[in-house]
């Protein structure tokens, strides 16, 4: 499988909006923008499940809303993997004790990637979908089950810090 | 220029024509990559989206859909070998539209209305340039000394553009919307400007959408070699010509906003026709 270009080239995205403030998805949004181009790496926002190889999804999980997601991810072809995209999404964020939130998305499908942050900055949600599109690779060669260790990524800060480091195994 | 009808030629140009379709989709997404500030994906972007598809699971609503998705692709094929090999040029535009239909068809074979109402807009788009297309081809015939066989040009001393001047800007017009550009992507569109979710192809998915996206390398391939035939005498003025005719169909992608549909039929049947048609009538006088 060396020479055959691997599913990291051309990871296109399907974005779903949970229950989110919408701060994740302008973050999202602006993710397109010459400024970050997401598209310098082959990613493509399409607007279709069955299209997409990873499913974005933002916004606390409730329970009208849980049977719509589920749909979403179902739609969409194997291999695939989700990114929980805020804080939010990721444990269900300010909303969590709300009598009506269930919690992260985790709650309803298996999440690979967890991008924490409220909102999330762009440069984190571009290294969460290129880490979700690595782990489609090894999904695809069967290697990992679905979900098994999730891969947390940190949103970096603005100033001239030291790198980041990644908590959790990373599956690359 | 006359290519030779062997089966190896027929082999190459089966093996290289996507390839280079995928080429052009390729610079023309970089284009529009830089004409917007950014860098832009790699020149073979449509090649690694392709390959990706081909290894994703296969998922089909009906089978019926899939002999459509297969049948698209093969009349492309044909149809980019008609045009090749310089056979009938009527022969070439009714498997091409074929291919079309057969696009079309497998839209409607799938309950969803998205896919239903890209199959109506691919129809009204149909209706919309065929009839520039059959004037191009009586406007060859006439320049052609009376023959419908495109391999003519090739061999005509004088470029075809320069009798059919009319009738080329009336065929970008035409390019415009089978290369799926702004305004006329109506039906179903490129990466990151989705037309009602994805339109036409929304019920295809991983090969399947590889074998629609393969069908579209080829369509690119076939109408770049067209643009050639209109200088095809030093053959290399053809390619600068179809060079910039495909660059200028991503300025013009970059520059204007999609139009409705019942716009695009009233632009097609006024301004194109009559552009058309008044090549044709002035070829057909002073040929008298």
């Amino acid at each position: 499988m060396t020479d055959v270009p691997k599913f990291n080239k051309s990871p296109w995205v399907v974005h779903f909006n949970c229950n989110s403030c919408n701060g994740c998805d302008i973050e999202f949004l602006a993710c397109l923008t010459p400024l970050y181009d997401l598209e310098r790496f082959g990613i493509l926002h399409v607007g279709n499940p069955k299209h997409a190889d990873v499913l974005v999804v933002t916004g606390s999980v409730n329970h009208r809303n849980s049977r719509v997601l589920k749909n979403v991810y179902d739609q969409m072809p194997e291999p695939k993997v989700v990114v929980a995209m805020g804080v939010c999404a990721s444990t269900g964020g300010i909303f969590a004790d709300g009598y009506n939130v269930l919690g992260g998305v985790d709650k309803v499908i298996p999440v690979d990637v967890f991008v924490p942050g409220c909102p999330a900055r762009p440069e984190a949600m571009i290294d969460g979908v290129l880490k979700g599109a690595q782990i489609l690779e090894a999904k695809h060669s069967g290697k990992t089950p679905l979900a098994e260790k999730n891969v947390i990524t940190r949103t970096p800060t603005p100033v001239a810090a030291p790198a980041a480091q990644e908590k959790g195994a990373s599956h690359a | 220029m006359i290519i030779p009808q062997t089966p190896l030629m027929v082999v190459l140009l089966v093996i290289l024509a996507p390839l280079f379709g995928a080429l052009l989709c390729g610079i023309d997404r970089r284009i529009t990559a830089r004409a917007q500030g950014r860098i832009g994906p790699p020149i073979l972007q449509a090649v690694y989206d392709t390959i990706k598809l081909l290894r994703k699971e296969p998922m089909l609503l009906n089978r019926v859909q899939i002999v459509y998705a297969y049948l698209h692709l093969a009349f492309m094929i044909l149809a980019m070998l008609l045009l090749v090999f310089g056979q009938d040029s009527l022969m070439f535009l009714f498997v091409f539209a074929f291919s079309t239909l057969s696009l079309v068809l497998g839209g409607m074979c799938v309950r969803s209305p998205y896919s239903r109402i890209g199959s109506q807009r691919e129809i009204m788009l149909m209706v919309a340039y065929e009839p520039i297309l059959i004037l191009l081809m009586i406007g060859f015939y006439l320049v052609n000394g009376h023959s419908f066989m495109l391999s003519a040009p090739m061999t005509a001393a004088k470029p075809m553009l320069l009798s059919l001047p009319l009738l080329f800007i009336g065929f970008l017009v035409v390019l415009a919307i089978k290369m799926q550009k702004s305004p006329f992507d109506i039906a179903t569109s490129h990466h990151a400007h989705q037309e009602i979710v994805k339109g036409l192809t929304i019920e295809y998915s991983g090969p399947y959408l590889a074998i629609l996206e393969i069908a579209h390398f080829y369509e690119m391939a076939l109408l770049f070699f067209f643009i050639v035939l209109f200088w095809s005498s030093p053959v290399w003025v053809g390619i600068i010509l179809a060079s910039l005719s495909f660059f200028l169909m991503t300025v013009v992608d970059n520059a204007f906003a999609r139009l409705t549909s019942m716009w695009i039929f009233k632009f097609m049947w006024t301004g194109a026709l009559i552009l058309a048609v008044t090549n044709v009538l002035w070829l057909y006088w002073a040929s008298k």
